[in-house]
């Protein structure tokens, strides 16, 4: 117990309101945790860190922690990510979205973050599911699936957000599982030390709201899902597309340099001051 | 010398003819501001074309941003991590923005955003003037807040009020609106420029304790909570959410209610020091313009014209739109017969006009929504035809 201990008094806020609002059983406390985990193992100086969230359950989570944080407005996360860095690149900047959050209302600043390469880590907890509004049809819930927004069945196709990113340009792409919490960390501490745009999707699980349409019924039982239906990188390779379906693929799944945006401008800046 | 306006010292210096959207730049990087995110809109392209090229030298950055409202985030978030920042847009991307001004009215994050009006709604007019977004700028973002919006009426006003919307946005931790028309921001003047040791520039107030003693949103008894730059060493949260003195998300009524007076006082305490204009023979007008913008540049022309016909009219000309002067213009409704309020939309400022009259005269009104700017000659004959 002395590692946890330690730990949530070296980066918990002691003067913030506990307990902190989500549901028993929630994946984000799990997300949390590895995040620190990570930022503590790898020596991260707390005043250098901005948090960043959005809107939803996930927005919630950089209040508690004592870093830099910063709240913002549902969906626009990496808008001010961007600003941030790039008037103090000596800033980490992290972002933890959810799945409505970057992918609906912010599918656009998603994408763009993504293809223009400032260097901002970002996590994106996705739950499928609108889970703070009371469980609506995110852009990533099943097609099919009954929720309080699509009671006949869901019609839209979901999206694969790791491919997203990939496609808009992101350098570093993998997706986990709080189930997988020992990869979880180990993707955490890539995205990082990633000096450009870093997407990792964290599956989680939302038992209130996405229980029901997944036919499972308690957080164990959705964490045993997320285990049996995860294949690493490595295997999928193996398989058929058919073989495939329905299942999540966990690991690094895009990881390439290209030149960051900040680097270039800050390079371009040096020149003209010279000038 | 107005109130408003820089004092400067008598030394001669080069006359330079600037576009009024260059005065704006000009003035945006004298008074310090070093970061810019923006989208390109007609007709306020030139301020980002110009910081573009101008804020890399400035030892400042640019980005171009993929909508309105990435461009106003970008700009609260430079300005969280220390830099003075700005955007500069017109009506359509104003209302993307409004999402973001309530988050920086809410968080109190200093920003300022230039708003080139056109004719509304929607896609509306592009390149024509208007003044049109008054109302936009007071009520555009939901719930209530305190605002501050100026109206240049030449290219030196363009610049100042740029300067002065840095200073205003720094001491009252707020977003401030630089609402401008087409006219405006596209012509052409020749005007001398201060130096920066002319100019007074404001800095947001700093924390001078320790980080283990900040406490963000306590009020140090101007109502402005010092503001330390992320990366500073004082951890703090930031949030849209009603928050309590620490920043964190609260809904106990005796925290709500005390921070959303305090967003308005720290305001409103101000108000006589926020009454900027300038008034042309008003002692003894009968009948007082009250004009704004473009506008008012007309309005003085027809008030020259009517002297010379023997009519005692006189011209307010606003630099401040809200907080809406009242003090100013009580003054002006007791001491006039008639007022007369020209506008290039259907009746905004007169609205508010009206609604601090109180029966205390006779309030006229002049409105043209065509896509073209008052004419000296109609400002005239409106005066002729309401002369008492």
């Amino acid at each position: 117990m002395r590692e946890p201990t330690h730990l949530v008094h070296k980066y918990l806020r002691s003067s913030k309101r506990f307990p902190h609002i989500w549901c028993s059983g929630c994946g984000i406390g799990i997300f949390m945790q590895a995040l620190i985990r990570v930022i503590d193992r790898e020596g991260y100086g707390k005043d250098d860190i901005v948090l960043i969230s959005g809107i939803g359950c996930s927005g919630r989570l950089p209040v508690y922690v004592d870093f830099n944080t910063l709240h913002t407005t549902h969906g626009r996360a990496l808008t001010f990510a961007t600003g941030i860095k790039l008037a103090n690149p000596r800033l980490k900047v992290i972002t933890v979205m959810g799945d409505g959050d970057a992918v609906a209302i912010g599918g656009n600043h998603f994408i763009h973050a993504a293809r223009r390469n400032v260097e901002i880590t970002s996590f994106i907890l996705n739950n499928n599911v609108y889970g703070m509004t009371g469980g609506q049809t995110s852009p990533t819930t099943p097609y099919g699936a009954i929720t309080t927004s699509s009671p006949y069945g869901n019609l839209e196709p979901d999206f694969d957000i790791c491919r997203l990113a990939e496609a808009a340009g992101a350098v570093f792409v993998a997706r986990s599982t709080v189930y997988h919490t020992r990869l979880l960390e180990r993707l955490i501490g890539q995205a990082l030390q990633k000096k450009g745009f870093a997407m990792v999707e964290v599956v989680s699980h939302c038992v209130i709201h996405a229980g029901h349409f997944l036919k499972l019924k308690s957080p164990v039982e959705m964490m045993k899902w997320q285990k049996d239906n995860s294949v690493t990188v490595e295997k999928a390779k193996q398989l058929s597309d058919a073989e495939l379906e329905g299942k999540l693929v966990i690991g690094v799944l895009a990881d390439r340099e290209r030149p960051n945006y900040h680097e270039q401008y800050h390079r371009l800046h040096g020149e003209k001051s010279k000038a | 010398m107005p109130s408003w306006c820089t004092k400067m010292k008598k030394v001669a210096r080069k006359q330079v003819l600037l576009q009024g959207n260059e005065a704006c730049a000009e003035g945006a990087l004298m008074a310090g501001c070093r970061f810019y995110a923006g989208y390109p809109i007609t007709p306020a392209t030139e301020i980002m074309e110009i910081m573009a090229r101008k804020l890399p030298e400035a030892g400042g950055v640019f980005i171009q941003m993929e909508d309105e409202i990435a461009s106003l985030g970008a700009a609260i978030g430079a300005s969280l991590a220390g830099s003075k920042s700005m955007t500069a847009t017109s009506g359509p991307g104003f209302s993307l923005m409004q999402e973001h001004i309530g988050f920086a009215c809410m968080a109190e994050v200093p920003c300022v955003i230039v708003d080139v009006m056109r004719g509304g709604p929607s896609s509306g007019l592009p390149t024509q003037p208007s003044q049109s977004d008054v109302m936009q700028a007071r009520w555009g973002t939901h719930g209530d807040h305190p605002i501050i919006a100026l109206a240049p009426s030449s290219v030196y006003d363009f610049f100042e009020l740029t300067v002065q919307a840095f200073n205003l946005s720094e001491r009252y931790r707020t977003p401030v609106i630089l609402l401008v028309d087409e006219v405006v921001a596209h012509m052409r003047e020749g005007v001398v420029l201060p130096t920066r040791d002319n100019l007074e520039i404001e800095e947001r107030p700093r924390p001078t304790v320790p980080p283990e003693w900040y406490i963000p949103y306590a009020d140090p008894g101007t109502g402005v909570p010092t503001m330390p730059a992320f990366g500073d060493g004082y951890r703090y949260h930031v949030t849209g959410l009603y928050h309590d003195v620490r920043g964190y998300p609260t809904v106990r009524t005796d925290e709500v209610e005390p921070l959303i007076h305090r967003l308005f006082t720290k305001i409103s305490k101000d108000f006589d020091r926020l009454q900027w204009f300038d008034a042309y023979e008003t002692d003894d007008a009968r009948v007082t313009i009250i004009a704004y913008g473009c506008v008012a540049r007309a309005a003085l022309r027809a008030v020259q014209q009517a002297r010379e016909k023997g009519l005692k009219v006189g011209l307010v000309n606003l630099k401040i739109l809200w907080p809406f002067m009242r003090r100013t213009i009580v003054e002006v409704l007791e001491n006039s017969a008639k007022v007369l309020v020209p506008e290039l939309n259907i009746g905004q400022i007169s609205r508010e006009v009206k609604r601090v009259n109180q029966s205390r005269c006779e309030v006229a009104t002049l409105n043209k929504v065509d896509g073209t700017p008052i004419k000296p000659a109609e400002i005239l004959q409106t005066l002729e035809e309401i002369y008492p």
